[in-house]
């Protein structure tokens, strides 16, 4: 190794700086939600449960309108039927089509989550940033009326509201909702009293925006990911709630299908006939491990205390 | 810390206040009279108002809900509309023990599995079992145990007959609503302690402890084992919320008299003395023992008080 004091100086040269050079971004700036997709791509697991999703979105969709069954028609001569050919998943009790039954009960399933997780974003977005934005005795009371919420099992009260009110999608959806706001509430609460206090937030007030710029600008695109991800959490478990609830008997009811109609229908005959549960068992577990996964997967690439 | 735990004391009263008052005027609302409508129908008018009068229910809906009120503070649930002649409180606690073994057994055994397999797998982080475990506890939180229940009375009790398919009576009978109850248990630990033991392990004093020559086993049992343990305390109140849902499923499915079931029952029958004591007792629990894990994990982690001061 040669020492550089030993090299001739001629063999130096100064390097040029160039002022321009140096603010220079060589990468195009991304969004957000750019770089969570980038990173979210990398992701096999996550992109494998994104792509099963959405084909359960599209046969739940599509499926009743492909099917040369109707999902309530009902076919005494055909009743339990093996999976075959005329009937891909077999026939009910009633002789009516389980395919068709399956992805209509699939459809139902995903509305009640899909709207009961509107509500959630809905309520609990409002009501979090209101509270976090307001500050001082508005904080304090509407944390208050929280932390009492909190505290209250949800699904006994979502049960007696089942029971209070008339049987519907409606009904279900609502009953979750009244409960379900109240963890979204406060994530975003947390994370806009988090964001308030940071110097790009300061910065931008010294640069004279107004709050209302700040607010839309600054900290709700800041506060997108973690409605993201809480959503996706949501789903889940509302899907598992109506599950549960048409399982022990109050939520929907027959010749409506949801899923949980359908498993506690396939429990029925389960003796001999275990197809009929199995099936809607194998849907509802596809899309509850999906969601996990999917969820999983969008926390590690929005979240940033996760990368690494 | 006194005045924390003052405080949290002071909450679960008024959540139970609130879910008391909730559930007395939502019952209230409820389509119907709690008789057998067609008897009751028949009934002359005056056995009908006698009826009434036996179980308060002639009387302004105010005076009721305070006398409900009253009742309750001497531990009166009042009357069951289905089993006649006995006490809401005779009815719970008569059905209560199933429950109580239940629960505990899932409990135990969920803590016993999901521990044991989520230490491994942080310790053999990235190894077959470590996948095992994700596994499992994705699958633990994603299939509904009301599925896991059925294909275990299917397959276990009635293909294989090993053990009884359901109703009550020996020991035995107790094992698969137990295995079935546990299973959400299990993922839920395993998952956690996983996560906090990959955690704990990328710490400097485990480090210390390797360099200063300790073997592995000591260095997994008394620096990384001991350390992950403590949060645990803090998915209790999850796991009560898990279990508390399970067992009125499980219970259902398995024909166990606990009081998962009589709900269950008592939803069905429209019997609501017995739907509101349940709900009072179920949410009593369920915030006691979030109060109490909330104080425990206070008094063993003391970061935690120092954040719960911080916040006043």
């Amino acid at each position: 190794m040669e020492n550089y004091r030993d090299l001739p100086l001629e063999l130096f040269e100064k390097a040029e700086v160039n002022l321009d050079e140096k603010e220079h971004i060589a990468k195009p700036s991304l969004t957000a939600f750019q770089d969570g997709w980038i990173r979210l791509k990398k992701n096999k697991a996550a992109v494998v449960s994104l792509f099963i999703l959405i084909l359960i979105f599209l046969f739940a969709v599509f499926g009743p309108i492909f099917s040369s069954y109707d999902y309530a028609k009902t076919d005494y001569h055909h009743t339990f039927q093996l999976p075959s050919r005329e009937h891909i998943f077999g026939t009910d009790q009633f002789g009516r089509d389980q395919f068709a039954r399956i992805w209509y009960g699939t459809r139902i399933s995903l509305l009640i989550a899909f709207a009961a997780a509107c509500l959630d974003i809905f309520v609990g977005v409002t009501y979090g940033a209101v509270s976090a934005l307001a500050g001082g005795k508005v904080d304090a009371v509407m944390q208050r009326i929280i932390e009492i919420l909190v505290g209250i099992p949800s699904l006994i009260i979502i049960i007696l509201l089942m029971m209070v009110m008339p049987a519907g999608i409606g009904t279900i959806i609502i009953a979750m909702s009244i409960t379900g706001w109240v963890n979204m509430a406060r994530l975003v609460r947390a994370q806009i009293l988090k964001l308030k206090s940071q110097e790009f937030v300061l910065a931008a007030r010294i640069l004279g925006t107004n709050s209302r710029k700040i607010i839309l600008k600054h900290l709700i695109p800041n506060t997108m990911g973690v409605i993201v991800i809480n959503t996706m959490f949501t789903i889940p478990s509302a899907i598992f709630t109506e599950a549960f609830l048409s399982f022990i008997g109050i939520g929907l009811s027959e010749p409506r299908a949801s899923l949980g109609v359908l498993i506690n229908n396939g429990y029925q005959v389960l003796h001999n006939f275990p197809h009929l549960l199995i099936y809607p068992a194998i849907v509802i577990v596809l899309i509850m491990v999906c969601f996990s996964i999917l969820g999983d997967g969008l926390r590690d690439a929005l979240d940033p205390r996760m990368r690494k | 810390m006194g005045k924390y735990i003052l405080k949290r004391i002071l909450y679960l009263f008024i959540t139970l206040l609130i879910i008391i008052t909730a559930t007395f005027f939502l019952m209230k609302r409820l389509p119907g009279t709690p008789f057998d409508s067609e008897r009751f129908s028949q009934m002359p008018p005056q056995q009908q108002k006698q009826l009434l009068e036996k179980y308060g229910l002639d009387q302004p809906v105010s005076v009721q809900y305070l006398k409900y009120l009253n009742n309750l503070i001497h531990g009166d649930l009042g009357v069951s509309f289905f089993y006649t002649g006995r006490t809401v409180k005779d009815v719970i606690f008569g059905r209560i023990w199933p429950s109580v073994l239940i629960g505990l057994q899932a409990v135990l055994l969920g803590l016993a599995v999901g521990l044991t397999l989520g230490i491994i797998a942080a310790w053999k982080h990235n190894s077959g079992i470590d996948y095992f475990t994700m596994i499992l506890a994705v699958l633990g939180v994603s299939v509904p145990n009301f599925v896991v229940a059925a294909l275990l009375q299917y397959y276990v009790g009635l293909k294989w007959g090993i053990l009884p398919v359901a109703f009550w009576g020996t020991w035995a009978h107790s094992v698969l609503p137990s295995i079935a109850l546990s299973f959400g248990a299990t993922a839920m630990f395993a998952r956690f302690i996983r996560t906090e033991m990959l955690d704990v392990l990328e710490q400097d004093y485990i480090i210390t402890a390797r360099a200063k020559g300790l073997n592995q086993f000591q260095v997994l049992m008394a620096h990384a084992v001991r350390n992950s343990i403590i949060p645990v305390v803090t998915i209790l109140g999850p796991i009560v919320v898990n279990l508390l849902t399970g067992s009125l499923a499980v219970e259902s499915i398995f024909s166990v008299p606990g009081i998962g079931s009589l709900f269950v029952e008592s939803i069905k029958s429209n019997d609501y003395a017995t739907i509101m004591g349940l709900t009072i007792f179920y949410s009593a629990f369920y915030i006691l023992v979030v109060m109490i894990v909330d104080i425990l994990y206070s008094v063993i982690d003391p970061r935690i008080r120092i954040q719960g001061n911080k916040d006043e």
